[in-house]
């Protein structure tokens, strides 16, 4: 009889670390964890051009991660590109001239936004739009430019 | 005219197997009685069958982790992608190896052993007792094993996962000296719940009903000699291999598509 019942306290044991690990690893290593628990606002810009900007693609201030791109579509009366994001409500006490650029990480890298923040003293609130922005530079354009101009002067 | 014969029996044979199969599978699902008789029984074999695995699959997860890192690390380093290398070990964790390697490892450590018992069982004529004494030796000895099967290999799956993560966290971060934050944060944004974790959940669910239930049908139709009990166990390997990696990819197919 003793030995049934440890058995079974084995057989618990396992299912309890099975579903442990289920939750762990479903909170931890995917992106149900960064959605779950954390209070957020949004913000939205235009760009001329997003160039390969993805959704859940980073937003930062001075390289540390704030938020993430929620969504990207084409605004169809102006044809510019509409940027939402989230932005972690921790951080509300971003200024409203605050700039927004489509940046590179390395040469080749991921595209992400980075915001300057600007001096003024009214803050963004939920669902504000970042006005003064830069569109994403194409490493393709810069070499057509690049080439380009040597050509002119030869 | 013995020449038709066994050519017919080329093609009547499987399909027989098949159509037995089937048949088998409804009888399983008509004797589940969720009762607590059952529920103990189902507990025991949890232990045989999921606990008495933790071993095997713990090491060989955290060795293949260990060792997808430090393959991907080496091609990676060359584009001076390494900080990649957190998001390729855990979407081909999740993906692919989790559900598969532990349905391979789990069809050779438990499956085999449930093979080889129900087998044993048959030649020593224990399930014909039972059936004198009006027990039914599908719902009393097939359906717990059977059921335990399903509900440890996803369970063992995510072990897996968590050991190959942990392997390859290890050695991408001490050894390979790539930032921890970097390693994490990477894999966080890049593995979604509903695309990876789920499709990694359904493909250990699938893999656990078939390497079980291949287990238990090879087991309870073997013929009943020490020969038949050898045939026996070296199908469920055999069988459940294959037939895993195919239905991976029809369910990989299927889920990239919708």
């Amino acid at each position: 009889m003793r030995s049934r019942y440890s058995i079974e306290i084995m057989a618990g044991l396992f299912l309890l670390l099975g579903v442990i690990a289920l939750m762990f690893l479903a909170s931890t290593a995917t992106d149900l964890g960064s959605k779950l628990g954390k209070e957020h606002y949004s913000l939205s810009m235009r760009f001329l051009n997003v160039g390969e900007l993805k959704s859940r693609a980073p937003v930062t201030i001075g390289g540390v991660t704030i938020g993430a791109v929620r969504k990207i579509k084409l605004d169809p009366v102006t044809f510019e590109a509409l940027v939402i994001m989230d932005i972690n409500s921790k951080f509300d006490q971003i200024p409203t001239d605050t700039s927004a650029a489509i940046l590179t990480t390395g040469i080749l890298g991921d595209k992400y936004v980075g915001l300057e923040p600007g001096g003024a003293l009214e803050v963004l609130s939920d669902g504000d739009e970042i006005t003064i922005t830069q569109s994403a530079i194409g490493i393709e354009q810069l070499i057509a430019k690049y080439l380009f101009s040597v050509d002119n002067k030869g | 005219m013995s020449k038709t014969n066994s050519n017919m029996d080329a093609i009547t044979k499987p399909l027989a197997t098949l159509g037995r199969s089937v048949l088998f599978f409804g009888q399983i699902l008509a004797a589940f009685r969720p009762d607590a008789k059952m529920f103990r029984a189902i507990l025991a074999q949890v232990y045989f069958i999921g606990a008495r695995s933790l071993v095997i699959i713990m090491v060989c997860g955290f060795f293949v982790g260990m060792v997808l890192t430090l393959q991907s690390y080496v091609e990676l380093s060359k584009f001076g992608a390494t900080d990649s290398v957190g998001v390729v070990l855990a979407l081909s964790l999740f993906r692919e190896l989790g559900p598969v390697l532990t349905a391979l490892l789990f069809s050779g450590r438990a499956g085999t052993s449930i093979a080889a018992e129900i087998g044993l069982m048959k030649a020593t004529e224990q399930l014909s007792a039972m059936e004198l004494m009006a027990i039914d030796p599908v719902k009393r000895v097939v359906v717990p094993r059977f059921i335990a099967g399903v509900i440890s290999l996803p369970l063992l799956s995510m072990l897996f996962t968590l050991l190959a993560l942990a392997g390859g966290a290890t050695y991408a971060i001490n050894i390979m000296g790539v930032d921890s934050g970097i390693f994490w944060g990477n894999m966080v944004s890049n593995v979604g719940f509903q695309s990876d974790f789920m499709m990694s959940f359904w493909k250990s669910l699938a893999f656990g009903i078939i390497a079980s239930f291949i287990a238990v049908f090879s087991g309870y139709f073997t013929t009943p000699t020490g020969d038949g009990i050898g045939r026996a166990t070296t199908q469920t390997v055999v069988v459940s291999a294959v037939v895993v990696l195919i239905v991976d990819f029809l369910i990989t197919v299927l889920m990239t598509w919708t």
